[in-house]
């Protein structure tokens, strides 16, 4: 259990970012991992909880005490393998996840949690640093074969452990990279994409066969994916983005944040991307406080906005969430993220009216302030707000799949629009449609890539039960 | 017709769990003067030792007395002759006492069998002879099964030279008359019974009250009727079934105590049968099997050994020492002679252990004997006139005390003998030499035997592993927690692990994981009928030395080439000792033949193939003992991919009971090397099921791999010899647990129930060992082996390269399932923090819907409706309800003094009760609250770190105050301040252990409350060191009900098979409340395999309970209150349906008041604040009070829901009416599928009118108390603090003196009494026990006479002198003065004892001060206060676990070190006056804090000893005094090094203080 009395005697030590002018330089990451030193006595504080609420605050089960002991003792090779044993990708989740484990920490109740994402972070860096990451392939083939149709963190976590147990996997991708959101999605600053590159490699070490630019249901028919391989996942996210339904709306310069994003990353990526949506020098607004929203206030910053401003419709959380009643779950309250430290104005409660320019181009958002009663929205009169904008990203989050790929397969849908499965039971991760399974944000809608990655391993278990009567993938 | 209406085995009742205690003595005229007063003197005995038996339902009948007299010649030839029978001379012919049955047919056919058996055996029947019996006075359950008593009278054959071989001869032709009547159609033989059949002793005896046995047969008053002896009995049985065949004596002996071996040694004789052969005997050897009959009392089973031994050959001294040998092992006290004797005849036969003070007699010569660590009281008296009287305690005849030349007591494993013959008392030391050295047996042993350790080694090969250790780990179903929490801890500091917060993991047999045999059964322990043992204080009496290979003929008494014996020292086997066993042909020259039998078989056969191989294994287990093999090496080795195992359990008992069966157990010794043993419970279950050694081969692999976890530097044979420390240390525990003491004893004893197994599987291979509920079977049992071996070789990914998560000792989500989950834990406290019924709801939901992943029995319920469904309006209100609801028994020390006031704050407002746990109460919490309040404001403000404002109303009192082992804080006060006392005799964590609050968490306030020094550890004794029996506890709800009588007294049990026989037992030793827990509750720290491995769920224990004490008509008595892991109002109503009035409830509070269980109580880091002292934590503290009583309303609410959808309106209309529960028809589970649950909810078949539920209060019977007098004359002193002196005789009949006074004392001034000297009481005569219990200040009590068991027990400041009587000769100082566990728990006050103290004097003292002039074993045992002078001999095991408080010894022959247990003291000399102020002893200084020792030791030794003969008039004392000089050099001063430091460690803290102003 780390130390016993480690908890009493040491505090967290929280990750150290390289300063705002530093890192606005350029778009590579700025957060090293913690030293060796510095990670084993951040494990000594865990107390090894008889209940380990952070495993399941963690969507993936993370087994968290045991690899926090493991840094403490310096066996790092072995907390590796604990911490693979559960997630295919930690070097994602260690950088890009919000951690719902720590808020359902123990130590939170009454002090700041155990650094799990740091130490986590560092495991996995360690790890590819010695080299101890390595495919592990299958002993012996299945001879079944399976198509992975999306190639974000669901679908990768699935072809990853479906390949382990000796399928044959394909994973389809529609863009000309492999990674879905972690690749074009999520910015290099925060996620590296050597990163995807360097799974990719052990992957196909383990025998998944990537295909890009196979757009399924519009370049490749649903039904030749089914004739050929014995299982089909359907792990393509959610990227139908919410859209601002404001007049104005159709003005140049109004943008949603993945036109924006992805080609920022592509050309750190040595792309060319012709007519690229830049924020350099301009007053830049960001509609949406989430992650996405915070992506782009980073990125814009980096490309040398002269200001950047973010609204949120929700009103501001409370800075300090109700511990008593909600600890160990998830709890709203207002967080900052590093690209907000890098400059950027937030503003609460305030719904966009109207957007208006001239010769089709943005020029001025007006806003109205808002107060919420009993889930309902209500403008306060008078609270107008007129502020100027040359770029408009819209970050609102996204209501569903893409449609087409679900039509194509013909498989029933939620009331939301997502691939109908459920996720426990007779039948999980299964659609309507036979040998056809969902998993991640095209089943369960917009979430965490740490909940992709937990999706995209129980689907392979499941598909590796449905086709082998039995399975030994873990849960 | 029987005599005995012991019911049937139904549901969970089973009468061979019944238990017996008693009193028992005898006189006898050592001369043989025979006389018909001595018959008179006996009944007299057994009237006045009526209250060490009971009475049950039916007042007029006893639980069975009688006596046991010479055969009463005149008298028999005087009514024979009148009958026309003609007697021969005495000796040549016998009587045989019978029970016939009513019936006259079957009666008939009983005395057919009787002649024809005479004949048979060429002997003559003289004739039959009515015994005149007068059952007017007996009651009517005891009349509905009274026998037809006749006497038999019968000639000796002329096969017979002498009274000895005619005495055979009637001991053969009882047991096959026995055997035929057994054997008669139609139940003919049912209640036919034979108390004696001798030619020189007869008994009556019967399901008698004392005082009607002489009533009751006529010829006992027969002034022609006499005897020189006579034996009595007055027995205290746990039942109320009249049974007449059950009361003692027996045909040899009379027992107090109980035989805890009894199964390994009923067992071990049946297996024996083959292997024995007698010259004295012959052929008829073989006509007395079976010689002990199951389903009988430990006692007449005892008795039924002890008749063969005499009849082949052994004297009954000898045989006696075989039986119930002394402690020999660790004594270096012991001469060699008598250790050689002991020695040798340990290999002969285990001992037969157990509490036992065993008065025995064949009419010639009559003596007694105790166990080796002296549990029950024997006391004996001689006068001048040759007169010895023994019995349980003094006073029960009325002696002149002018005519007693001795007075002394059987101290433990010691015997004394009258030699009726010889004419003279034959003592201990003659008898037992004369034995040890009419055989060379030294010289014997030497020749004969050989110590494995001591052979020479012989090479191993180094890989033992064929497979990957991982695999092979795998294979046995190891998991990441048998490294973490198992193995590390015991390789890296030779110590089990510590857990907490008990055990709230899936039963295995519900479990979706496969688990190992091993986890199916659990620990026996005990609780009230006999005493656990503490296997580190009383070392002394433990032993792990076994003997591997075979048993030497029993009765091979004349043989002179002694038997083979190969020994290790203790079973746990290394490698190389398991090389060294193959190899033992070589080693002993082919004396030994060892054969490795492998367990495994071809996995490819599946499950299915299991039986076969079981029964190949036993096939050559019979040919290897037939081919000479003697050793058996049971060998999983040869586990594979392809090989699976055969659990080493199963094959250990398989092989065991097989040949047991076929008689060839005897022949051959029973080894096992498997690699699947790695923790303590599996050790004890195969040495329980016959395995003599066991080498855990995997183990050491795994300790080899894992030095990550062990300390740098540990090398890996330190290691192994780490781990093999703490198996032993753990063996010690469990066997010590069930108060076994020998590991002999203890193979084959089967101290083990299963949960979860069924009846015909358990009856194959596990044969007399209790299943309760059925479940899986071999095929079950070889499946999940199967699956365990199958998930090692195959291809899961989890698995290749980790072992299994585990999940038992903490929630892992891989591993197993628990109750406890972050989701229930999160809902509970946001549903009661928010007092949220919807939360809570959800909370409600996770625990009792099991549907998913089933948990708990009671998971698998259903309620059925009682009719329909009712408004919920209409049910009693929730108020009602929660007056029904308890917190659990958390002392302050094991939680936060925050978690526990708020507990009690929240209890109080309910009405419901808050439990102090055991560690006294601050008399500040006794005040009333005006409202407004701070916390800190009433228990001081350094005391409380997380405060809280208090309301109006408030109180901070804890109603049930506990009395646990370790008496800390009991004073009268104490009791006096409570609604409920509550006898703790086990807890579900840790059954049958004792406890260690460490010197860390005992803080100033902690410290003060149990009357210790901060700092230094707190011992709690695995037993209360007053209960070493049912009459015990009888004694001590006595003494308690007299120290507070408006109390209830509770008795808490632990769910195990036989709870209920015990419950019935504690009803009738008049307990108000009985708490049965479960196994799973518990929340504080304990061993990880207690909390695991011993008790059972509560559902079992409660209904059991609930059945028996229905069936014994004793349930209307009792408040039935169940407690462990209860947290819903589903659990509630499912503990009323069977049975329960009350609830009580621990875990759930706690985690109410934020516990989130951390599962580190024991290492006080709480991050919550809840279960720790460290002030930092505890301001972490945020339970509040109106949390806790949230979480009761929630609890009680849905009970009203419950109630009103089954249609019952009042709470009371629930209990007991388990017709209510059935079984969930859906259960599919592969494993659970087979479970059954009928006998749960089974009803005993009484009448209606048969309390089902609490009805009536029990009759204390204080209204004869002595006190009522002392306290009316007291009356100007208790209220106008007026001195009195109170004078008067006293009587043994009298106990608890003083209590009650006590009581009125404390009530009126708490605990700060009266001024000195303001009560003095002076009494004549002999005290009852526990005389001056709870003595509160300013009362004196001056005994003129003797003392029995329990003087000033729980002294809290009073002052008692015992002297003896003017009139009596005797030298005081050699002489007894009082009983055994004086001063037990005392807190305060003086005692000035003249003459001998027995066992156990001063245990737990805290601070009393006494000076006695000599005391038996284990004085001063635990103490933490106090001052003890010893003007004389003490016993061994002096100092044992004395943590505290000094004693001075005089030590005049210079042996005191060799007494003394030196684990925990020092020995000095007493500095004189001038060098102490010289040195500076840190006593000088600062110490007027904690008692008088502001002085020198010198000074203190002298006003102690000064005090003693103001007192007394000792002449020991006068002569001290007067030669002061001389003898101060020979006081011993006893220290205790841990109190040393403490007290340095204060002085310099007051030196600071001081300094500072």
């Amino acid at each position: 259990m780390g130390k016993i009395t480690g908890f009493m005697e040491f505090r967290r030590l929280s990750e150290h970012s390289l300063p705002v002018a530093e890192r606005l330089k350029n778009y590579q990451e700025f957060i090293p991992r913690l030293t060796d030193q510095q990670t084993s006595v951040q494990g000594s504080r865990c107390m090894d909880c008889g209940i380990p609420f952070c495993t399941t605050g963690c969507p993936v089960n993370n087994i968290i005490p045991d690899w926090n002991d493991l840094v403490y003792r310096g066996n790092w090779k072995q907390a590796l393998d604990v911490l693979h044993s559960t997630n295919n990708f930690p070097e994602f989740t260690g950088r890009i996840c919000p951690a719902p484990c720590e808020a359902a920490c123990t130590l939170t109740i009454n002090d700041d949690a155990v650094g799990i994402k740091s130490i986590e972070h560092a495991i996995i860096d360690k790890g590819w640093e010695e080299g101890w990451v390595t495919p592990q392939p299958a002993q012996t083939k299945t001879g079944k074969k399976i198509a992975v149709v999306g190639s974000g963190p669901a679908g990768l976590a699935c072809a990853q452990q479906l390949a382990r147990v000796g399928h044959d996997v394909v994973v389809f991708e529609k863009n000309d990279r492999i990674g879905g959101l972690l690749r074009y999605g999520i910015p290099d600053f925060k996620l590296e994409k050597s990163h995807i590159d360097r799974r990719m490699e052990q992957m196909r070490a383990e025998g998944v066969k990537f295909r890009v630019n196979q757009h399924i249901g519009v370049q490749v028919s649903a039904q030749k994916l089914k004739d050929e391989f014995d299982a089909v996942i359907l792990t393509g996210g959610a990227e139908q983005p919410r859209d601002l339904p404001v007049p104005g709306r159709e003005l140049q310069g109004v943008h949603f944040a993945m036109e924006f994003l992805p080609q920022q990353n592509r050309i750190v990526a040595g792309d060319v991307v012709p007519d690229q949506i830049k924020a350099t020098g301009k007053h830049v607004v960001v509609i949406g406080g989430g992650d996405t929203g915070s992506d782009c206030v980073g990125t814009s910053n980096r490309q040398g906005a002269a200001s950047v401003t973010q609204f949120e419709v929700m009103p501001r959380p409370p800075e300090q969430e109700n511990k008593p009643l909600i600890w160990p779950y998830w709890p709203m309250k207002l967080r900052s993220s590093s690209s907000h430290e890098e400059g950027c104005q937030r503003d609460w409660a305030v719904a966009t009216k109207e957007l208006t320019g001239k010769n089709g181009k943005i020029e001025k958002l007006h806003a109205v302030r808002v107060e919420w009663k009993d889930g309902k929205m209500q403008e306060v009169p008078g609270s107008e707000i007129e502020m100027k904008a040359d770029l408009v990203l819209l970050a609102m989050g996204f209501v569903s799949p893409m449609q087409q790929i679900l039509e194509a397969f013909g498989v029933e849908k939620d009331g939301r629009g997502n691939a109908k499965a459920v996720t426990d039971g007779a039948g999980y991760y299964q659609t309507s449609v036979n040998k056809v399974f969902a998993a991640g944000d095209m089943r369960r809608g917009q979430s965490l890539v740490v909940w992709a990655i937990r999706e995209g391993r129980q689907a392979a278990r499941a598909v590796d039960e449905y086709l082998m009567g039995s399975s030994s993938l873990p849960l | 017709m029987s005599h005995s209406s012991l019911p049937v085995q139904q549901g969970l009742y089973d009468p061979r769990h019944e238990h017996d205690a008693c009193g028992v003595g005898f006189v006898a005229h050592i001369k043989g003067k025979q006389s018909h007063g001595m018959i008179c003197q006996g009944l007299q005995i057994l009237k006045n030792l009526t209250h060490r038996g009971a009475v049950g339902a039916d007042p007029l009948a006893g639980d069975g007395a009688g006596i046991l007299i010479q055969i009463p010649d005149a008298f028999l030839r005087k009514s024979c002759a009148a009958q026309g029978i003609s007697l021969p001379v005495v000796g040549k012919y016998g009587v045989g006492m019978l029970f016939l049955p009513r019936d006259a047919a079957a009666r008939a056919a009983c005395e057919q069998v009787i002649v024809d058996k005479i004949a048979a055996e060429g002997q003559v029947l003289l004739g039959w002879r009515d015994v005149p019996v007068d059952n007017g006075s007996l009651g009517e359950s005891v009349k509905a099964v009274e026998p037809f008593v006749r006497q038999v009278f019968i000639g000796s054959g002329s096969n017979c030279a002498d009274v000895d071989s005619f005495e055979r001869k009637l001991f053969v032709i009882r047991k096959i008359a026995e055997h035929a009547v057994r054997g008669l159609p139609n139940e003919q033989g049912r209640g036919f019974y034979i108390p004696s059949f001798s030619a020189r002793t007869i008994v009556y005896k019967g399901m008698l009250l004392a005082d009607q046995v002489g009533k009751y047969y006529l010829d006992l008053q027969d002034e022609s009727m006499v005897s020189a002896l006579a034996l009595v009995h007055q027995r205290f049985s746990t039942n109320t079934f009249p049974s007449w065949d059950l009361a003692h004596p027996f045909r040899l002996i009379a027992h107090n105590g109980e035989i805890n071996t009894l199964r390994s040694n009923v067992n071990w004789m049946t297996a024996r049968h083959a292997a024995m052969s007698s010259r004295l005997l012959g052929a008829d050897l073989e006509k007395l099997w079976p010689l002990i009959v199951e389903g009988q009392s430990d006692s007449a089973c005892f008795d039924n050994a002890l008749e063969l031994l005499v009849a082949g050959g052994y004297s009954l001294p000898h045989a006696m020492m075989l039986l119930i040998p002394e402690a020999w092992a660790g004594n270096p006290l012991m001469d060699e002679e008598r250790r050689a004797f002991y020695e040798y005849h340990a290999a002969l036969m285990e001992p037969w252990d157990g509490p036992a003070a065993v008065a025995f007699t064949d009419g010639r010569m009559i003596g007694a004997t105790l166990d080796r660590n002296g549990l029950r009281p024997a006391r004996y008296l001689i006068t001048e006139d040759d007169l010895v009287l023994m019995a349980s305690e003094m006073g029960v005849l009325d002696i002149p005390q002018s005519k007693i030349v001795k007075k002394w007591r059987l101290q433990p494993g010691k015997m004394f003998l009258i030699d009726l013959e010889a004419g003279r008392i034959i003592d201990d030391a003659e008898l037992k030499q004369q034995l040890a050295t009419a055989k060379p047996y030294r010289e014997w042993i030497e020749k004969s035997r050989y110590f494995l350790d001591d052979l020479p080694s012989v090479d191993i090969k180094k890989s033992l592993l064929d497979t990957s250790l991982l695999d092979t780990q795998q294979a046995f179903g190891y998991s990441q927690e048998d490294i973490k929490f198992i193995l590390a801890p015991m390789a890296a500091a030779g110590e089990e692990a510590t857990g907490s917060m008990g055990n709230d993991a899936t039963l295995p047999v519900l479990s979706d994981k496969n688990k190992v045999l091993y986890s199916y059964f659990k620990q026996l322990f005990a609780q009230v009928t006999n005493p656990p043992i503490d296997p580190i204080r009383e070392e002394i009496v433990m032993s792990l030395t076994s003997f591997i290979g075979p048993k030497p003929n029993l009765l091979g008494i004349d043989e002179t080439d002694p038997p083979l014996r190969l020994e290790v020292h203790q079973p746990v086997l290394s490698n190389e000792d398991l090389a060294k066993l193959r190899d033992i042909s070589t080693l002993t020259q082919g004396r030994y033949k060892a054969l490795v039998l492998d367990i495994t078989y071809p996995a490819a056969e599946g499950a299915a193939g299991c039986e076969g191989a079981i029964k190949a294994l036993s096939a050559a287990a019979d040919r290897a003992v037939a081919d000479g093999y003697n050793v058996l090496i049971l060998s999983d080795r040869a586990i594979s991919s392809v090989r699976v195992a055969i659990p080493a359990l199963l094959a250990c008992a398989g092989v065991h009971h097989h040949l047991v069966r076929e008689g060839l157990r005897t022949s051959t010794g029973l080894v096992v090397d498997s690699g699947s043993v790695r923790e303590t419970h599996h050790f004890a279950l195969l040495a329980g099921y016959g395995a003599e050694a066991i080498c855990p081969w995997l183990a050491y692999e795994t300790i080899a791999a894992m030095s990550d976890y062990l300390p740098a530097g540990l090398s890996n044979k330190d290691a192994n010899k780490r781990f093999i420390k703490a198996i032993n240390k753990g063996l010690l525990k469990v066997m010590s647990k069930m108060g076994i003491s020998t590991y002999q004893s203890y193979c084959g004893g089967q101290i083990f129930e299963a949960i979860g197994l069924n009846a015909d599987f358990v009856s194959q291979y596990f044969t007399g060992t209790a299943t309760q509920i059925e479940g899986i079977g071999l095929h079950e049992v070889a499946e999940e082996a199967m699956r365990i071996h199958q998930a090692a070789f195959g291809n899961d990914p989890v698995l290749s390269n980790a072992l299994e998560a585990g999940g038992e000792y903490a929630y892992r989500v891989r591993g197993e399932e628990h109750m406890w989950t972050p989701d229930v834990v999160a809902k509970l406290q946001h549903a009661t923090r928010s007092n949220n019924g919807q939360a809570y709801k959800e909370y409600a939901k996770l625990i009792n819907d099991q549907t998913q992943h089933m948990k708990t029995l009671r998971g698998l319920f259903e309620i059925k409706p009682a009719g329909a469904p009712v408004p919920l309006a209409e049910v009693e209100p929730a108020k009602e309800i929660v007056k029904r609801f308890a917190t659990g028994a958390m002392s302050l020390g094991s939680i936060s003094t925050e978690a526990h006031t708020a507990l009690a704050i929240a209890m109080n407002r309910i009405g419901g009760k808050s439990n102090t746990g055991e560690g006294g109460e601050d008399p500040m919490r006794f005040k009333s609250i005006k409202g407004g309040e701070k916390l800190s404001e009433i228990i001081g403000k350094g005391r409380i770190e997380a405060d809280l404002t208090l309301l109006p109303g408030d109180s901070l009192r804890s109603k049930i105050k506990q009395v646990a082992s370790g008496r800390f804080g009991v004073t009268a006060e104490y009791l006096a301040s409570a609604d409920q006392i509550q006898i703790k005799m086990a807890q579900g964590a840790k059954p049958g252990e004792g406890g260690q609050l460490p010197g860390h968490k005992v803080s100033e306030y902690i410290a003060k409350l149990r009357f210790a020094i901060p700092g230094v550890g707190l011992i709690s004794p695995p037993p209360h060191h007053d209960i070493y029996s049912i009459e015990d506890l009888a004694q001590l709800i006595h003494d308690l009900k007299n120290a507070n009588p408006h109390a209830s007294i509770s008795v808490k049990l632990v769910s195990e098979v036989g709870v209920g026989t015990v419950a019935a037992g504690v009803a009738k030793a008049k307990a108000d409340h009985i708490t049965v827990a479960g196994h799973d509750g518990g929340t504080g720290a304990s061993p990880l395999s207690s909390i695991k491995h011993a008790g059972t769920p509560w559902e079992l224990g409660l209904a059991e309970a609930q059945q028996t004490l229905v069936l014994n008509r004793l349930r209307g008595r009792i408040v039935l209150q169940v407690d462990g892991q209860l947290k819903t109002g589903r659990d509630v109503l499912i503990g009323a349906l069977l049975g329960a009035d009350e609830f009580g409830f621990a875990t759930a509070p706690l985690v109410v008041e934020g516990c989130i269980m951390m599962r580190k109580c024991h290492l006080n880091t709480c991050p919550v604040g809840v279960a720790t002292q460290d002030p930092e934590l505890r301001k972490k503290f945020t339970g509040q009070p109106e949390h806790v009583v949230n979480y009761f309303f929630f609890v009680a609410e849905e009970v009203r829901e419950y109630m009103a959808q089954i249609g019952i309106r009042k709470f009371d209309d629930l209990i007991g009416r388990s017709e209510l529960l059935d079984a969930k028809h859906v259960i599919a589970h592969w494993k659970a599928k087979g479970l059954d649950f009928s006998k749960i909810f089974h009803q005993p078949d009484v009448p209606v009118s048969v309390a089902r539920r609490h009805a009536e209060e029990q009759d204390h019977g204080l209204t004869q108390a002595l006190d009522h007098r002392l306290i009316a004359e007291a009356m100007p002193a208790l209220e106008s603090k007026l001195p009195v002196i109170i004078e008067g005789r006293i009587r043994n009949v009298n106990r608890t003196v003083g209590a009650m006074l006590s009581h009125e004392v404390a009530k009126r001034y708490g605990q700060t009494g009266l001024p000195n000297d303001t009560i003095t009481v002076k009494l004549q005569g002999t005290a009852g026990q526990s005389f001056g219990a709870f003595l509160a200040h300013g009362i004196t009590l001056e005994l003129s006479g003797e003392g029995n068991d329990y003087v000033g027990k729980g002294l809290c400041g009073g002052r008692i002198v015992v002297l003896p009587p003017k009139e009596c000769n005797i030298v005081a100082e050699e002489n007894i003065i009082v009983g055994n566990t004086v001063l037990y728990g005392a807190t305060s006050g003086e005692c000035y004892f003249r003459g001998v103290a027995g066992e156990r004097f001063a245990v737990r003292n805290s601070g009393a001060i006494a000076v006695v002039e000599g005391l038996g074993d284990h004085g001063c045992e635990y103490m933490t206060g106090g001052i003890v002078v010893v003007l004389g001999q003490t016993g061994r095991n002096f100092a044992a676990g004395m943590s505290g408080g000094i004693a001075y010894v005089l030590d005049e022959d210079g042996g005191f070190e060799h007494r003394c247990n030196l684990a925990m003291v020092q020995l000095e000399p007493i500095p004189d006056e001038a060098a102490a102020s010289d040195l500076g002893e840190v006593e000088t200084h600062g110490r007027v804090h904690f008692n008088h020792l502001a002085k020198a030791d010198e000074q203190v030794l002298r006003d102690m000893v000064s005090a003693h003969l103001r007192y007394t008039n000792s002449i020991r004392a006068q002569d001290i005094l007067n030669n002061w000089a001389r003898y101060l050099p020979k006081f011993v001063k006893v220290m205790p090094t841990e109190y040393r430091r403490a007290l340095q460690e204060v002085a310099a803290e007051q030196t600071k203080q001081l300094e500072a102003v």
